[in-house]
């Protein structure tokens, strides 16, 4: 099954080869990762989906802590957190259908970004199974291409949230 | 008004000085009182600053070594062993000595140079992504790009290697940072690391859960490892076993750490384990685990290991705790705080509780000594040849359990860690977690410079040895007084035995033929040497070796086919021994 971890990591170079390493050298098949600058410059958050057997997860939590550049791994497989993808798909269509198209992505409240006259290039996030059932549809249409963000993620409980420091407008005025 | 010579200072401190020299003089403000290494091209300017530097720099013969020097210096210490390449294949031949102490928790900083920024990237001459390599052979690693964080990376290296659970740190510096300058001061401050956070203490409520556990305990067991020894708690160690009356084995990496001939000591377990040792983690009904992984060398099948006990597991690494056996009770900490708590919560609960279970943990005692007393490791006595286990007896005797002794791996390794006394820790060296062969002669040198007071002997077999002839050069050119016993069995000793008895004995390339003439060798580094291969003339060969006051090789004859017993054959129960047929006690046979 797959484990969902978000961890908060020193930007430092090299910080993404480590966490990528603790998973790899393990024999993990990593599904998606993104990574990108906290608000805190400095820091980064990540979060990654991988191939992680039961019995495993709390040792590659534990693993990937011990690095010296990771501030916080946690572990939101079990727990409540949103998640999130984005996605950009080119469907290519041609005459009628372009406007059936259209009605059918608003469902999905996917909206066009590019279009040509052979093609429309459609943009939508939400949760990796709600993405799944719109590039199932849009299949429907003609052959498209798509490219996938891989999944983000924010724990809704305090429990489970890393510990980024809170950034305020007033505080920073103040 | 400031005295003229602390305005002088003033000035000085806060002078420029160049990568190299901060680098150097960063080395020497953590401690560093040797260098193993090895100069190249991109490592000029460093050795420039040694030219004139009273830091002592020790020259080997092989990057290699330099790593396993290092680690033979930290081990011998417990303070963090420093090892230095050049860019390329200095830094690649250092990789396994860095693995090597990634597996043993030992603290090494290595200092690697690399091609100038300009270049990186663009496969210039003896470019190697040591920073990529490196990731997986260390703790942490750096590539440092700026010469103004040349100090606070060294510093950090050094903090991250001895702290914790430790382990190497790589620095990578390229060739313009250690040319480059910046001002530097010894009094600069250095910056918190945020992610790393390697102490924990225990809870109170993990002490007194512990308590009750070990008190409720009929047949205790402890068993303990490396973490104890790094940890330094051997003195809190041997008071847990007296207190609670229980028997303790140590793993490979834990010996020393209780005196060997302390009475509640019961060797070794694991695959080569004592017989005692192995059936009594059998019988067992608590297992305490101290500073240990549950390695499988150690458990055997994992299922089988210690079936009947609850474990108490005590480690500084959180990673390890639930890794490969489940503990009914963890506690994330460093072995001597924890055991200190643990004892005094036992003193004061003695008298209420230590006395509920007594009564059968004295019997269990009884009966692990008897088990101690009745299956001695044994052998096969011969007047023809030279018997291994004699050999250890009779090292054992001129160490007196005093002796810095590093060993290879393989057959030679099992049978001084079955038959040598250690009853201090930091005497025994051994690459348990790796097994690499060829590390006993370059950590002998590296404990030398560390101890020089000390007898340190390497035992190696002869094919680690092999690995290990161009280390000679060192010893002679420093005049380093280390002795080094070759075990030869005129094969890879351990392969051949895994061959005789799960392979049918079609023993595949396993002769090291053409062994060189040990007295020969050693006279063409201008060093002492000889070969004894006559029982006869094997204490006189020892006595030879051992009062000459300068450095000695000596090439042991022994038996070639012979196996270590008693053997848990890999992934059985460590309950099912092959124990050796119809033989003697060792230590009786050999004379003690």
């Amino acid at each position: 099954m797959q484990q969902l971890i978000s961890l908060l990591v020193e930007n430092k170079p090299g910080a993404l080869m480590r966490v990528a390493g603790v998973l790899t050298s393990r024999g993990y098949n990593i599904e998606s990762l993104t990574v990108a600058k906290a608000l805190d410059p400095t820091l980064s958050i990540m979060t990654i989906v991988a191939e992680v057997g039961e019995t495993g997860r709390d040792l590659l939590i534990k693993q990937i802590s011990r690095l010296v550049n990771v501030i916080k791994a946690v572990d939101l497989t079990q727990s409540r957190a949103v998640r999130r993808e984005m996605v950009l798909i080119r469907v290519y269509v041609e005459g009628a259908r372009r406007a059936a198209l259209l009605t059918e992505a608003q469902i999905f409240r996917a909206h066009v970004v590019d279009a040509s006259q052979t093609s429309y290039m459609i943009e939508a996030t939400g949760s990796p199974d709600k993405l799944d059932a719109l590039i199932s549809l849009l299949r429907s249409y003609g052959p498209i291409e798509v490219v996938r963000s891989g999944a983000m993620a924010m724990a809704r409980s305090k429990h489970n949230k890393l510990p980024v420091p809170y950034f305020s407008e007033t505080t920073q005025a103040g | 008004m400031m005295e003229a010579g602390e305005a002088e200072r003033g000035i000085l401190n806060m002078q420029k000085l160049s990568g190299a020299q901060i680098l150097i003089e960063s080395l020497v403000r953590e401690g560093a009182e040797a260098v193993f290494g090895y100069p190249g091209g991109v490592t000029l300017p460093v050795y420039d600053i040694l030219y004139s530097h009273p830091l002592r720099h020790v020259l080997v013969r092989h990057e290699q070594n330099a790593a396993f020097a290092a680690q033979g210096y930290a081990r011998a210490t417990g303070k963090a062993g420093v090892c230095m390449a050049t860019s390329g294949p200095g830094a690649t031949n250092l990789t396994t000595g860095l693995v090597d102490a990634l597996l043993d928790s030992i603290p090494v900083v290595a200092i690697t140079g690399q091609v100038p920024q300009a270049l990186i990237g663009r496969d210039a001459f003896q470019e190697a992504d040591t920073f990529g390599i490196s990731r997986s052979a260390t703790k942490h690693n750096y590539l440092v790009k700026d010469v103004r964080e040349v100090a606070q990376t060294v510093h950090e290296a050094f903090h991250i290697a001895v702290s914790g659970r430790p382990g190497p740190v790589l620095i990578d510096i390229t060739k313009d940072v250690l040319l480059g300058k910046t001002s530097y001061s010894e009094d600069q401050p250095m910056a918190p690391l945020r992610g790393y956070r390697p102490e924990a203490e225990p809870d109170e409520e993990e002490i007194e859960q512990a308590v009750r556990f070990l008190w409720n305990a009929e047949r205790p067991y402890i068993y303990a490892g490396g973490g104890v020894i790094s940890s330094g708690a051997s003195r809190e160690l041997v008071r847990l076993s007296e207190i609670l009356e229980a028997p303790l084995a140590h793993t490979v990496m834990g010996l020393g750490a209780m005196p060997s001939e302390h009475p509640n000591f019961i060797s070794m377990l694991g695959m080569h384990g004592s017989y005692a040792a192995n059936m009594g983690i059998t019988e067992c009904d608590a297992l305490i685990g101290l500073g240990v992984r549950f390695d499988d060398r150690v458990t055997g099948r994992l299922d089988k290991f210690a079936p009947h006990a609850q474990v108490l597991h005590v480690d500084i690494d959180p990673a390890e705790i639930n890794k490969n056996r489940r503990a009914d009770l963890g506690i994330v900490g460093d072995a001597r705080t924890v055991l200190q708590r643990l004892n005094e919560a036992l003193e004061s609960t003695r008298e209420s509780l230590g006395g509920v279970r007594r009564r059968e943990r004295l019997a269990w005692m009884a009966h692990i000594r008897e088990m101690k007393r009745q299956h001695p490791f044994t052998f096969t006595p011969s007047d023809e040849e030279i018997k291994p286990q004699v050999l250890m007896r009779k090292l054992d005797r001129i160490a007196g359990g005093d002796a810095i002794v590093t060993v290879d791996v393989g057959q030679h390794q099992m049978w001084a860690a079955q038959l040598m006394r250690f009853n201090k820790p930091r005497l025994w060296q051994s690459s348990s977690g790796l097994g690499s062969m060829g590390f006993g002669v370059p950590a002998a040198v590296g404990a030398k410079f560390a101890r020089p007071e000390k007898l340190v002997m390497a035992i190696v077999g002869d094919g680690g040895f092999m690995m290990s002839i161009p280390e000679l050069g060192t010893i002679a050119a420093n005049r380093l007084p280390v002795k080094i016993i070759v075990m030869n069995n005129n094969s890879l000793g351990m392969v051949r035995q895994w061959q005789e008895l799960f392979y049918d004995r079609r023993y595949s390339e396993v002769f090291i033929e053409a062994f060189p003439d040990a007295h020969l060798l050693a006279a063409a580094f201008g060093l002492s040497g000889g070969t004894v291969a006559d029982p006869a003339d094997l204490d006189r060969a020892l006595d030879t070796a051992f009062s000459d006051p300068g450095p000695y090789l000596l090439n042991v004859q022994v038996t070639p086919e012979e196996c270590v017993y008693p053997m848990v054959p890999a992934g059985g129960a460590v309950s099912d021994m092959i124990m050796e047929p119809a033989a003697e006690p060792v230590g009786a046979a050999a004379g003690d």
